[in-house]
């Protein structure tokens, strides 16, 4: 099996476990055209661009064509061009026209290749009756915007539904030229089993499915004198908003951050991280209590609503084992409200908090019954970490070349704990170090090797805690989640406790971030860990902000405003 | 005595339930002993109600067209006066519809009751499944059908042979046999008739499928819109468990078989092996790109057959007799015999089965009798949806899969439609694409696309909106669709436009160029003109005309001038003195 080779434009290029044609075409240097390859996802072969010629002249899809040593193939040929051209001329004949308008504009693969192959013209143009303008505009999601008539139907959110996230909220319907993607009966997605977690559109190579964007709410907040608009920003989100400004996915850029949220009007900006310390202490502490009483374990992390959601629909018998904290940006939002309220920290103005997340269920949490009080929610609104780097670009902010700034105070020290809650194993590890007896420097370093990091979909290891073995699972991606729980229904395996993140790869990978191949996202995860190991504070324990709380606000109403009961909930 | 009555859908479609309760009515009445039973269709759908009258010494008397007035006269003059009743007899005509074809798959059909196994054993049935039990090994089963060449029926022509020994060497020791019935073309009903004539021919092939590769369980794809053949096929698989062939431990030998049947939804990609294998499992039924290929991972992801009825109806033939008895039919390339569905302007419509090689002449003049109402031969579409036409320069083409595929046709499933000379070749093509773009499932951008585009820029030409240059963007949108395309019914989506613009690319243009259609059928191109030799020139359709689009001088011939004319007919009705306006 060594030395096997494929001839690609005359090159020989090797290749080693490559499944397809296309990932070899890419190690000879070139990016073929698709809509609908995924590595991760199944292979589709629908939109049939990645066509390449073999030395017989037959026109194979470099996506479903598994390498064969010796092969000889071209990726640019007059028959190809032509049949690309007339695809993508094909394809935008009955696609909707509102480039000007549509969110999606710059960032439409769409358009991207239609500019890739020069066309300039709308070739096959169809009458009034086939053009696709017809279908009605899906609203009824707190997350995810469908429009299907800029659908190309190359089927990349069914798959990323049902294959990674076990949903299945959205399929194909009708055939032939009304083919269209809808959940069941064409019903409103929020009647679905949707989970808010926005993937479908972190796939989307066009305007179809879109993130719910909610900036002009949050400009509205910060122009009105009458409001303090207080931000918290979740961990994942500084290792990615870069990106969108050239810098390098994985740099921290929340000094950045802070600073240009100060220029755009933001009263206060503190850190989700701190909202994280709060919830590793109250977990940990819950987590104790239920290996001390024997009460049925697995415990299951809550910090993730999509997850919350998929449990309420699949499993709803499993709501007792979920742990009862508060996310950490509820627990955050509570916090906030509660701290502004007392009297020395009471200006008179109406306490708005946004918040900024790598996330799209977060819209559909902040908006849950259970965490309104009084009627108001306590985290009023939240963007996504693109939604604010498109404030940023509105205001004409040149965020690359801003001086950093610090964040606010109290609420502006937080723990690398909290911190790596922004990657898959992160509340893993943040409660073991809050668990580990050994506290010093080598103690907490040496957690890193404990298991949890890394960024497989499934990760399984032991801890010792006193005289136990504790069985300890993390699982990012629901389908993930699905399987481990089929298995533990099943008796085969058993955990004490269980990490759940619902898009691949955890909140750095989340669907409100900017769109990130699999380097990219290795990168973000590697910029966590720098992060962590640089920052002074690397238990949540050690958090000296957490005391003064506990004694204030938190005083005896730490049950009552960290924790929650969902409704749905069997308890 | 024993009558038999055919009562495929064709037959009960022309009465013979009613034509059967008579004789049964009749028989009780007169107290006659008569075995009166159901056969499938015998071919001849255009002579249905067939009755047979086979007497004791096992004479056939064959009367056609028989309805409930002419039992009784049958009755009384045959039944009971033993003297055939000449005038209803079949013709020699009729006759020679039968006389010249060559009939393996469709042997029984018409002749026995397909829904008693015994007919069907009477006839030596299930006795290739005893030899391919007892007598022979997996790998002689699969050697014998890869000699005797036997290539898939449904269309695509792949040796059948080659593929059970694929699917036997898999390792994986759950396989499936897969039968489909998904007949979808339009004009073709050979796959149905199988079903509902002789079922156990079918269930006959699929039982040595899996004793040849080792597969235990079976499935049979079939329309949801042929409920007589799955009717008969429960009974079939019902009678054939009851009498050991199917289910556990067949025949003593160890070896167990199961059939279940699948209803499909009226799909026509579903006929695509991966789309129907997706349909099974309960999904969407839309295909999926190859690699993996069905004898390596289909059904539920395992290896299988998958062959359509036709071809299943072959395989008993082939172990009884040996490949090169069967050989000894059809061409060297295309041995054996293939049904065709004839149908369209043609005399005898009805379904044949004819060996390979067999010319079109052959089938369309000494079998079907030549076209209706003594109107010109035009052309013949063969392959239904994804095939293509042939004209009288391909009259003495042999009927065979690779002279076909020259000829730029396919035998398709073998649905022959045949046009005489008042047949719009445009109008055809539009036809079948339109058909072809609601069938299709929508998965890949050339086929779903492409194709829309295509049948707009047709339905523009049939209107006379079209002008030349779109007769070259359907040339140049066929050659990406077929070579894009993901599955077969997008590669040969284009087919049959490709084929008509080669074959008559003067009726085209003339649509485009002229805005004439030359069989006067697309009723955009219809012209409304003003005869001059019965104009009396009155003037009063130029009075009516809404849009001024007649002129002349009094008491001369008057014109219409065609580009302004709305075809609305008014002046047609103002001439109704002179009746000098026509409609052409």
């Amino acid at each position: 099996m060594l030395n096997e080779y494929m001839i690609i434009n005359g090159a020989r290029i090797p290749f080693k476990d490559e499944k397809n044609i296309l990932d070899v075409v890419r190690n000879a240097g070139i990016e073929l055209p698709t809509f609908c390859y995924y590595s991760e996802l199944s292979v589709y072969g629908a939109c049939r661009m990645c066509i390449v010629e073999d030395s017989r002249g037959e026109i194979l899809t470099a996506c479903s064509t598994p390498p064969k040593t010796g092969m000889a193939i071209k990726t640019t040929t007059p028959k190809l061009q032509k049949h690309r051209k007339i695809i993508l001329k094909l394809l935008l004949a009955s696609h909707c026209r509102e480039c000007t308008t549509c969110s999606k504009s710059g960032a439409c693969r769409l358009q991207d290749l239609a500019n890739r192959f020069g066309i300039k013209e709308i070739r096959f143009d169809k009458s009034e009756k086939a053009f696709k303008d017809e279908y009605p505009i899906d609203e009824s999601s707190p997350s995810i915007i469908r429009n299907p008539n800029k659908c190309i139907q190359c089927g990349d959110c069914v798959r990323m539904c049902s294959e990674k996230q076990n949903v299945g909220a959205i399929d194909f319907a009708q055939r032939g030229y009304e083919l269209k993607v809808c959940p069941a009966f064409d019903m409103p997605i929020a009647e679905t089993e949707c989970v808010n977690c926005g993937q479908c559109a972190a796939v989307c190579p066009t305007g179809a499915i879109v993130i719910k964007c909610h900036i002009s709410e949050v400009w509205e907040a910060v122009h009105d004198t009458g409001k303090r608009v207080i931000a918290q920003v979740a961990p994942a989100v500084r290792f990615a908003l870069g990106e969108e400004f050239h810098i390098p996915s994985g740099e921290n850029v929340m000094p950045l951050i802070a600073a240009a949220m100060r220029k755009i009007g933001f009263d206060e900006i503190y850190d989700t991280s701190f909202g994280a310390d709060l919830t590793v202490i109250e977990e940990t502490g819950e987590f104790a209590n239920k290996l001390s009483s024997g009460a049925k374990l697995p415990l299951f992390t809550s910090c993730c609503p999509a997850w919350i959601k998929y449990v309420e629909n699949r499993h709803p018998d499993l709501i007792p084992q979920i742990s009862s904290c508060k996310s950490p940006q509820q627990m955050f939002g509570t916090v906030i409200k509660e701290y502004h309220k007392t009297a020395a920290n009471n200006d008179g103005r109406e306490t708005i908090v946004v918040s900024v997340m790598p996330c799209t269920a977060k819209k559909g949490e902040a908006l849950r019954e259970e965490f309104r009080r009084d009627g108001r929610q306590d985290v009023d609104l939240v963007i996504t970490t693109q939604e604010l780097s498109n404030m940023f670009y509105e205001a004409g902010i040149n965020f690359d070349r801003l001086e950093p700034e610090a964040l606010d105070m109290p609420f502006g020290i937080f723990s690398g704990a909290g911190l790596i809650f922004g990657v898959t194993g992160g509340v893993t590890e943040a409660v073991i170090r809050k668990i580990t007896e050994d506290k010093t420097h080598n103690g907490i370093n040496n957690v890193q090797f404990c298991g949890a990091r890394g960024l497989e979909g499934v990760k399984e290891f032991e801890f010792p805690l006193g005289e136990r073995q504790l069985r300890i699972a993390v699982v990012s991606g629901l389908k993930n989640a699905d399987d481990l729980i089929l298995k533990i229904k099943s008796g085969e395996v058993h955990y004490d406790f269980i990490e759940v993140m619902a898009c691949p790869n955890g909140c750095i990978n989340g669907a409100g971030q900017p769109h990130g191949k699999i380097f990219e996202r290795e990168s973000r995860a590697k910029g966590i860990y720098a992060a962590d190991k640089q920052s002074r504070i690397r238990h949540s324990d050690a958090n000296p902000m957490l005391a003064p709380l506990y004694e204030g606000i938190l005083k005896d109403k730490a049950h009552e405003l960290l924790h929650v009961h969902y409704k749905n909930g069997g308890e | 005595m024993k009558i038999m009555i055919g009562q495929g859908s064709c037959g009960i479609a022309s009465g013979a339930k009613k034509t059967a309760a008579e004789f049964e009515k009749l028989a009780k009445s007169k107290g006659i002993k008569i075995d009166i039973q159901p056969t499938g269709c015998i071919g001849s759908c255009y002579l249905e109600p067939i009755v047979d009258v086979i007497d004791e010494s096992g004479h056939l008397t064959r009367y056609v067209k028989i309805k409930p007035e002419h039992v009784s006269e049958i009755m009384d003059k045959h039944i009971i006066g033993k003297k055939p009743v000449e005038k209803y007899e079949i013709t020699n005509e009729g006759k020679s519809f039968l006389d010249k074809q060559k009939r393996i798959a469709l042997k029984n059909c018409g002749l026995i009751n397909p829904e008693n196994i015994q007919d069907y054993i009477a006839v030596g049935g299930y006795s290739a499944v005893r030899k391919a039990l007892f007598q022979m090994t997996q790998d002689e089963i699969c050697v014998e059908i890869d000699k005797a060449i036997l290539r898939g029926r449904g269309g695509g022509g792949f040796p059948t042979g080659k593929k059970w020994m694929q699917v036997k060497k898999q390792i994986n020791p759950v396989k499936y046999v897969v039968c489909n019935g998904d007949e979808g073309d339009p004009g073709a009903f050979m796959d149905r008739s199988i079903m509902e004539g002789d079922p156990h021919k079918m269930l006959e092939g699929m039982i040595i499928a899996g004793i040849a590769t080792g597969a235990r369980e079976a499935y049979i794809y079939v329309r949801a819109e042929y409920p007589l053949a799955v009717h008969r096929l429960e009974i079939a698989i019902e009678q054939a468990e009851k009498s050991g062939y199917l289910g556990e431990n067949i025949l003593n030998s160890g070896f167990d078989f199961t059939i279940k049947i699948n209803l499909g939804a009226g799909a026509f990609v579903c006929g695509e092996g991966s789309a129907l294998t997706a349909s099974i499992e309960g999904n969407r039924g839309m295909p999926r790109v190859k690699p993996p290929r069905t004898v390596e991972q289909g059904l539920f992801d395992k290896p299988t057959v998958l062959n359509n009825v036709e071809t299943f109806s072959h395989v008993s033939e082939i172990i009884l007799y040996g490949a090169s008895a069967y050989k000894k039919v059809g061409t060297a390339k295309s041995p054996g015999t293939k049904a065709f569905a004839l149908t369209g302007n043609i005399v005898s419509s009805g379904l044949i089965e004819v060996p390979m090689g067999t010319t079109l002449r052959e089938v369309i003049y000494e079998i079907g009798g030549g076209i209706k109402n003594d109107k010109k031969f035009k052309a013949v579409q063969i392959g239904g949806p994804s095939g293509g036409c042939l004209t009288e320069k391909h009259m003495d083409l042999r009927l065979d899969f690779d002279s076909l595929i020259d000829a730029g046709a396919m035998i398709g499933s073998g649905g022959l439609v045949v046009m005489d000379e008042d047949t719009c070749m445009v109008s055809i093509a539009r036809f079948f694409m339109n058909f072809t773009q609601h069938e299709s499932c929508g998965k890949c951008v050339p086929c779903r696309e492409g194709t829309h585009v295509m049948l707009e820029i047709l339905d523009d030409i049939v209107s006379g909106r079209g002008s030349i240059d779109q007769i070259d963007t359907l040339l140049e949108l066929a050659d990406t669709i077929s070579h894009t395309s993901l599955c077969g019914l997008g590669k040969t989506a284009a087919s049959p436009i490709v084929s008509t613009i080669a074959q008559f690319r003067e009726e085209y243009l003339a649509h485009v160029v002229d805005k004439r259609c030359p069989a006067k059928s697309c009723s955009g191109l219809k012209r409304i003109e003003i005869l001059a030799d019965k104009c009396k020139g009155c003037s009063k359709c130029q009075r009516v005309c809404p849009v001024n689009a007649i002129s002349g001088k009094l008491k001369e011939p008057y014109v219409i001038d065609q580009q302004k004319c709305i075809k609305c007919k008014v002046c047609i009705d103002a001439c109704n003195f002179f009746k000098a306006i026509i409609e052409e």
